[in-house]
């Protein structure tokens, strides 16, 4: 044992300068060339930012698009799950009145349409994005709240669903609603 | 669905396309030979000198479990050092307070034993300074250890009788300057180009769109969060792990992640017959580990991508599956793989939430972790399968009356004891634990009320899960386990401890025994080894002392919630 703890002390020390100093030293080099430089990319409206482009916020207005259920309440000094099992009852009395609410605040929509995604809360509590249907279920209700045309909101959300390869088709509702935002003013 | 099952797909061939060659190259590497990054030896001996090391002295089984064991009680002391003082160190611009003894003590196991149960959030509990020298310092040098632990294991099964078998820290820095450091640094630079944050900037303060005041945490994510997947590591920056947009901001980071975490593991049993010039050997080895984890990943998919029957009664659209805990961005397929893949192998790193897994696929989360010996974590998953081979090798060579044979070695009474001991350690820890824990609840449910975040038998599987977690050094968590509190962090704590070294030690030894031993060329009278008829039979030795030990338990928790909800 004696023989093997100085240097056991010494090796420590020159690989705390690699593995904790060097290489984290060289990815954030690496990272100034990086969106934002590193520091995280952020989306600005008016001048002003407003958000992180990957991390979701609130929207509970009724002239914004909602984003999915959120364990943290979208406050992103932190970030978790519900945990809640599949079987809890009270979990599944909370989904049913997020049902119920959902149903309420958007008149028409019948309950077959409404993508479970709306009614579970995401695994970060962070979640940015929506399905294509998750989106398209509230389209109505932000065409009346805001006096658009419905033609008007669907193609906005056409320009703003991402695909990509093997990836599930989605769409940023911060961006979305900033586009939203736009378009509203320039009328 | 097609979409979705295709890219998983996918993700497995690209990783075991990426793992043959990797194999090959690890086996030339740790046997001195000529390989790729050979214009790094210079760097090597620098570190050498400087820790006053001589890389070349042979040494024996013995020696190179001291040496293991004396720097990691060198790395446990700093850990604790820092994390019990990180509220008064520099690097900490969000004033995240020390932590708690007993946190401090699980925290620097967990991460010691490359388990990362994480008892806090990163976002509130670690400085920038803890986050770097403690955790990211212990992911690169526990995964490195793991591996090393496995080299030496390569080295006593040659074709030779010899006391000695190669140089702790030969095998230790070359994991880290061949592999897991030029690896990390790719992994890394793919996450900061995909928009996961590199800063020692603290949280940033905004008003949203709606005009809420929130605050974003951020920090030096994207290094820390590479070498966490590719060491088999799996304790995250955030709270959230990988299901938090900054950590995984998007699905090819997503594939990037679950594929790091996985080549390593699978490169390692190619690496074994490219080392051993017995590449049927690998084959078998990767056929059994296969099997066992297809069986596992496809009731998961399956339950996962067909939503929670308890919703579709609501009459509601689950086109996406059960999405209760995961993110729309990586869907309920690559969700699901990324849960089987990071509970076979002891990464335990999540990109959803495993306690709103279906209860079956939760259960076959629970298996990867109760085998533990599909794949595994880096190093440490092959050290878990040797133990099994030898029992299988015992019990066949029973079978037909032959002398139990491994490699032209005899595998006799101390080997079969220490292989026993080690197996059976795993089970034993995980029921004594779990059965502790629910006396503890029972006897007083509203004092530890806080404990359970759900009722009846999910909550049992909570417990479970945490004790199989902490056995397994696999760091997942059903998250709803209120687990910091002085019960959780000592009991979790030492099995962590136990479930770490002496299965690294017990196989080490057994190696060291055969190696003394006189080598016997194969013949007539041999039981082959890299047949499929003797992966069979390992198989069914897995089952037996893994899967029926557990079966009680998993029944009182998913099995019983299972069919409370079909």
């Amino acid at each position: 044992m004696k023989n093997n703890l100085l240097p056991a002390f010494r090796l420590t020390l020159v690989l705390l300068v690699l593995c904790a100093g060097l290489y984290p030293a060289l990815i954030w080099a690496a990272a100034q060339l990086a969106p934002n430089g590193g520091r995280g990319e952020t989306v600005r409206q008016n001048g002003r930012v407003v958000g992180y482009a990957n991390v979701g916020q609130k929207f509970d207005r009724p002239e914004y698009f909602h984003g999915r259920p959120s364990a943290v309440d979208y406050n992103a000094t932190g970030s978790a799950g519900s945990n809640k099992g599949p079987s809890n009852p009270e979990y599944l009395a909370a989904v049913r009145a997020r049902l119920d609410t959902f149903l309420r605040q958007n008149p028409g929509v019948r309950k077959e349409q409404v993508p479970a995604e709306l009614l579970t809360a995401s695994g970060s509590g962070l979640d940015p994005h929506l399905s294509p249907r998750g989106v398209a279920v509230q389209v109505a209700r932000i065409a009346k709240a805001r006096n658009l045309a419905v033609a008007d909101v669907q193609s906005l959300v056409r320009q703003h669903t991402e695909t990509s390869f093997l990836a599930p088709a989605r769409v940023n509702v911060l961006q979305l609603n900033l586009a939203l935002d736009q378009v509203t003013v320039r009328r | 669905m097609t979409t979705e099952l295709l890219g998983i797909a996918g993700l497995y061939l690209l990783t075991l396309g990426l793992a043959l060659p990797l194999g090959h190259y690890l086996a030339r590497v740790f046997q001195g030979e000529r390989s790729l990054l050979d214009f790094l030896a210079p760097v090597e001996r620098g570190i050498f000198r400087a820790a006053g090391l001589d890389a070349t002295r042979e040494m024996s089984w013995q020696q190179h479990m001291v040496a293991m064991l004396t720097i990691n009680g060198v790395w446990f002391l700093l850990a604790m050092g820092i994390l019990c003082t990180q509220g008064s160190l520099p690097l900490n611009p969000d004033h995240n307070p020390s932590m708690a003894p007993d946190l401090a003590f699980n925290t620097a196991i967990s991460f010691l034993v490359n388990c990362n149960l994480q008892h806090y959030s990163g976002e509130s509990g670690l400085s920038y300074l803890s986050q770097l020298v403690v955790i990211t310092f212990l992911q690169f040098v526990s995964a490195a250890t793991g591996i090393a632990a496995a080299v030496v294991v390569f080295n006593a099964l040659q074709t030779r009788t010899s006391e000695k078998m190669g140089n702790f820290y030969n095998y230790f820095v070359k994991s880290l300057t061949r592999l897991l450091i030029p690896g990390s640094i790719a992994l890394a630079l793919i996450l900061v180009f995909n928009g996961s944050p590199m800063t020692l900037q603290g949280k940033q303060a905004l008003v949203t769109m709606q005009g809420d005041s929130v605050q974003v945490s951020r920090g030096p994510v994207a290094a820390m969060v590479a070498i966490k997947e590719l060491g088999t590591n799996g304790g995250g920056f955030f709270g959230a792990n990988s299901a938090h947009p900054l950590e995984n901001p998007n699905y090819l980071t997503n594939a990037a992640e679950n594929l790091a975490l996985v080549v390593i593991p699978l490169a390692m049993i190619f690496a074994l017959g490219f080392y051993l010039k017995r590449r049927r050997l690998s084959y078998m080895i990767f056929g059994v580990m296969t099997v066992g984890f297809l069986a596992l990943l496809a009731p998961a998919v399956y339950y996962e991508l067909h939503g929670n029957p308890a919703i579709s009664q609501m009459g509601v659209d689950q086109h996406l599956g059960a999405m209760e805990g995961k993110e729309v961005r990586f869907g309920a397929a690559a969700s699901a793989y990324w849960s089987i893949t990071n509970t076979v192998i002891s990464c335990g790193s999540v990109n959803s939430m495993h306690d709103s897994f279906m209860p079956l696929s939760g259960m076959t989360q629970l298996l990867g972790m109760m085998t533990n010996a599909f794949y595994g974590g880096c190093g440490v998953g092959l050290l878990n399968f040797f133990a099994y081979l030898i029992i299988a090798v015992f019990i066949a060579g029973l079978m037909v009356g032959r002398t139990p044979e491994f490699l032209g070695k005899k595998i006799e009474a101390r080997e079969m004891k220490i292989a026993v001991i080690v197996t059976l350690l795993h089970p034993l820890l995980i029921l004594a634990g779990t059965a502790l824990a629910a006396h503890t609840y029972v006897g007083n449910p509203s004092e530890y009320a806080s404990w359970l975040a759900n009722p009846g038998y999910h909550g049992f599987s909570e417990m479970l899960y945490e004790f199989t977690s902490a056995a397994a050094n696999n760091g997942s968590g059903f998250e709803g386990l209120g687990d910091n509190t002085a019960f959780w962090n000592i009991s979790t704590g030492v099995v962590l401890l136990l479930a770490r070294f002496l299965p690294i030690i017990g196989p080490v030894a057994i190696a060291g025994l055969l190696a003394r031993k006189k080598y016997i060329p194969e013949g007539a009278g041999t039981l082959p080894a890299d047949t499929a008829t003797f992966g069979v039979m390992v198989l069914a030795v897995i089952f037996i002392i893994a899967a029926l030990a557990f079966f009680p338990a998993l029944a009182l928790g998913p099995i019983a919630e299972h069919f409370s909800l079909y």
